[in-house]
């Protein structure tokens, strides 16, 4: 064969194995010894003008990183602890499906940092610097107009909840469990505290924003309506859409498997 | 002396006199602070108490005024399901105004160092050393998932002190029962500008500008009401 014939399939072969970034929350679904720091799909810059560099840094390198490391450090403990509990030994997805399983003494330390680190996978997930991807598209889109009626009067519910949920936590579009194989479940709106995730409701996120006070507070101070709309000026639909489509891909998986 | 004031939070309920005469309510206001904004430096730095004090609690303030309001109407006109609605608002904002009320004082730009007389020796008898005390409640309020408050609690039932938390601006009293001596904000608010997700050095400074005066009257207040 030609060599540039078999450079050009060299190149070709490298690129399908290469194609598509991992996005922040991969990984979540198969168990690991041990979870990394997630990389972020975007440098620390990478959100301006709506988020600033220094959040992003101080969120992911501070926050973000903390959870992981006290996540590793519990979820090694529990696992010393009772060699035989294979609710130790599974995925992430699958023990915070589970919180109730989990030893009382582990509980609440696993409930805050498992949701520490996985819901802070999802909001980087949803996020990009990607101008193009900023129409609401595709299946996702789609169901919003019929559960909420329009794409405006989802964004204002979703707002609304944001702008007064009191404390720290989060407000997530997911959807609810899968019934069918075939049919998409319907789109929802709820909210959680601290680091609580409707992942534990049984649910599929889609959509998160984080008003914990950290996500903002160095840019916005006390003013989280600001951060609002930043976040609104970075969701990339098309990651909402992938993540929607990795959630159902969970489901076929978990049907295939029973 | 002013920094020794105990600040009472001013009341106002609405005063029912005749059938279908309401006398006009009285609205909370946020109460005077006893230092300026950069007295507390370098602990707290000026710009978070310009912020704290003039954003985060006047917005407790005002909107606490405005779910009394909406209460006061709701409770006139026999809607007890928006009695009832409005709670969570309630217990947020009104919380939010004690509790701050009570930080205000709490601290001083001449504060620090260690109680004396009957507020040590109940700190010695409950928690066994002065440091036994301020190790738990630093641990405890470093801690708090999310928003919250650590506090120094005095239980009237028993006449001892404890440590507890409370999440969000649910206030000491109404939650717990104890009387609160000693409060520290632990939302992001109260520290973040200065030691952005390090918490734990916040805490750690803090005791710096803690007002002992202050919560010896509060302790001293407690356990008269205590023995009445």
């Amino acid at each position: 064969m030609h060599p540039v014939c078999i450079l050009l399939v060299l190149l070709s072969c490298f690129s399908v194995v290469s194609s598509g970034t991992s996005a922040p929350y991969h990984g979540i679904e198969k168990y690991a010894e041990e979870y990394p720091l997630p990389k972020l799909p975007y440098a620390y810059d990478g959100l301006e003008p709506h988020i600033d560099r220094a959040t992003v840094k101080v969120h992911h390198t501070g926050h973000h990183a903390a959870y992981t490391t006290n996540m590793n450090a519990a979820l090694k403990e529990w696992k010393n602890d009772d060699t035989s509990d294979s609710l130790s030994r599974s995925s992430l997805l699958r023990i915070l499906q589970n919180l109730q399983d989990i030893p009382v003494q582990y509980r609440t330390k696993l409930r805050n940092n498992v949701g520490g680190y996985v819901n802070h996978a999802l909001y980087w997930g949803c996020l990009s610097g990607n101008q193009g991807n900023r129409t609401p598209t595709g299946t996702v889109a789609a169901d919003i107009n019929t559960v909420f009626g329009s794409f405006s009067a989802f964004r204002e519910k979703f707002t609304a909840e944001a702008a007064s949920l009191f404390g720290s936590g989060y407000v997530w579009l997911s959807r609810q469990s899968s019934t069918s194989a075939t049919a998409k479940p319907p789109l929802v709106i709820t909210t959680s505290q601290n680091q609580d995730t409707p992942i534990s409701e049984g649910l599929r996120p889609v959509l998160v924003i984080d008003v914990w006070e950290h996500a903002y507070y160095l840019k916005h101070q006390n003013l989280r309506a600001k951060h609002i709309g930043d976040w609104w000026a970075l969701v990339d639909w098309e990651a909402v859409n992938v993540l929607d489509g990795w959630w159902a891909k969970m489901d076929v998986k978990v049907h295939e498997d029973l | 002396m002013l920094a020794s004031r105990l600040f009472t939070v001013a009341r106002a309920f609405p005063k029912h006199a005749a059938l279908g005469c309401l006398v006009p309510r009285l609205k909370h206001t946020l109460p005077d602070l006893c230092y300026d904004f950069n007295a507390l430096e370098p602990v707290i730095s000026a710009e978070i108490m310009k912020l704290h004090y003039t954003k985060h609690h006047a917005t407790y303030v005002n909107n606490l005024n405005i779910t009394e309001d909406k209460m006061a109407d709701a409770l006139k006109n026999g809607d007890i399901n928006t009695t009832i609605s409005l709670q969570p608002a309630l217990k947020f904002n009104g919380g939010g105004h004690l509790n701050h009320t009570i930080f205000w004082t709490n601290l001083s730009p001449s504060g620090g160092g260690e109680p004396t007389g009957d507020l040590m020796t109940a700190i010695r008898d409950d928690f066994g050393s002065f440091e036994n005390f301020k190790k738990e409640l630093s641990a405890t309020t470093i801690a708090i998932q999310g928003s919250g408050w650590g506090w120094l609690g005095f239980n009237p039932v028993n006449g001892m002190l404890k440590v507890t938390t409370c999440a969000n601006q649910d206030p000491l009293e109404p939650t717990t029962g104890l009387v609160p001596l000693l409060g520290i904000d632990v939302w992001e608010h109260a520290y973040y500008l200065q030691y952005k997700n390090v918490r734990p050095d916040y805490v750690k400074e803090i005791w710096n500008i803690i007002n002992w005066e202050n919560v010896t009257e509060r302790f001293a207040k407690a356990r008269m009401e205590k023995l009445q």
